[in-house]
């Protein structure tokens, strides 16, 4: 027999989806990332093209996106070390719920910065 | 009467679910419930109990698709309306019905060592273990385990990775790693070390989450991953 989503159901599985999910679309757009940077190499007129045409609202929306992305897999390595390398305590629950509010958070004074 | 309706997983592997209707009473276990389509319904249905306190370990299985212990699982926990659905456990092969085959969980229990190795004779004296000291508290954390097989059933690297020893084995040995009276502490440490053993732990938690006697084999496995590290380190692997 195998296991379905009943059985996954709890907030440390939720945060596994999340931490490898979010690891994965970074992977997807670390080469876009240094493609951007490569466009430098083309002189600034390309460059500058290229920054303009993140200022349109849903690019700058999809860079929020990224920036909690960014967060969550952040928070969520550390909430992993300090779950495996910091003396066990019964504080699973609240690791998980620091590292997802300081994910929305910076998502948020990314967005509010903008 | 009120009556519970009760699907129950019936054949091996390639079975199917079968409806009961079960009274329902106040203070019902699951394990009520099996037992009474059992000796009331359909004696051809196999399951597992012993000593239905929660000691023994044997009565595990999938209720509405969380791995629990059934004897001291109520229903009015576990109902979704009045229906309740009940499989075998999970990540083990199917002997029958309700009935999941634990020799490779109990096999790997053997292949983490998780037999205790002296290392004294009877003929010395008593070891003097301190109850205070930090690994008896470690020993104590992990040690109530019953065998009952639920953290391995609800493990998704034990259903990912069939050679995985799981949290119970390495729960047994993070407990005998602990133990100071224990004569095998490097090879046991070898033995947990591999692809198989602590490091393909993916911290999922479902173990610590789903263990009825409120262990934390992921914790144990933390402590594991440390050992070995730490060992490696000092070159004793």
């Amino acid at each position: 027999m195998k296991n379905d989503l009943r059985a996954r159901n709890h907030p440390s599985w939720w945060a596994f989806l999340v931490h490898r999910l979010s690891g994965l679309a970074l992977s997807l757009f670390l080469p876009f990332h240094f493609w951007a940077l490569g466009q430098a190499f083309q002189g600034e007129a390309r460059l500058d093209t290229l920054l303009r045409w993140t200022e349109q609202p849903l690019v700058k929306f999809a860079e929020v996106l990224l920036i909690v992305l960014l967060a969550a897999h952040l928070s969520g390595g550390l909430r992993l070390l300090a779950l495996e390398f910091l003396p066990w305590r019964g504080w699973q629950k609240s690791l998980l719920a620091w590292a997802a509010g300081l994910a929305l958070a910076a998502g948020l004074a990314f967005a509010l910065a903008l | 009467m009120n009556m519970l309706q009760v699907s129950v997983w019936r054949g091996a592997a390639a079975g199917e679910y079968r409806t009961y209707e079960v009274p329902r009473y106040e203070s019902q276990s699951v394990l009520d419930v099996v037992t009474y389509i059992q000796r009331s319904i359909d004696p051809t249905l196999s399951y597992r109990f012993a000593c239905r306190v929660g000691m023994c370990g044997a009565c595990a299985m999938t209720v509405n698709g969380v791995a629990r212990w059934t004897c001291r699982t109520h229903v009015a926990k576990v109902a979704e309306g009045n229906a309740i659905q009940i499989a075998p456990l999970a990540n083990l092969p199917l002997v029958k019905d309700l009935v999941a085959d634990m020799r490779e969980f109990f096999d790997k229990w053997a292949r983490a060592r998780g037999q205790f190795v002296p290392s004294a004779t009877r003929k010395d004296a008593f070891a003097r273990v301190a109850a205070d000291s930090r690994a008896r508290a470690a020993v104590e954390a992990g040690i109530e385990c019953i065998g009952c097989g639920v953290c391995y059933a609800s493990c998704d690297v034990v259903s990912w990775n069939a050679d995985y020893l799981g949290p119970a084995a390495l729960n047994r040995a993070w407990t005998l790693v602990n133990d100071e009276r224990d004569g095998a502490r490097a090879e046991r440490l070898r033995a947990v070390a591999g692809d198989a053993g602590c490091h393909a732990c993916h911290t999922h938690l479902a173990c610590s989450e789903r263990c009825p006697k409120k262990i934390e084999p992921t914790r144990s496995i933390a402590g594991l991953k440390r050992a070995v590290a730490m060992a490696a380190l000092r070159g004793e692997l």
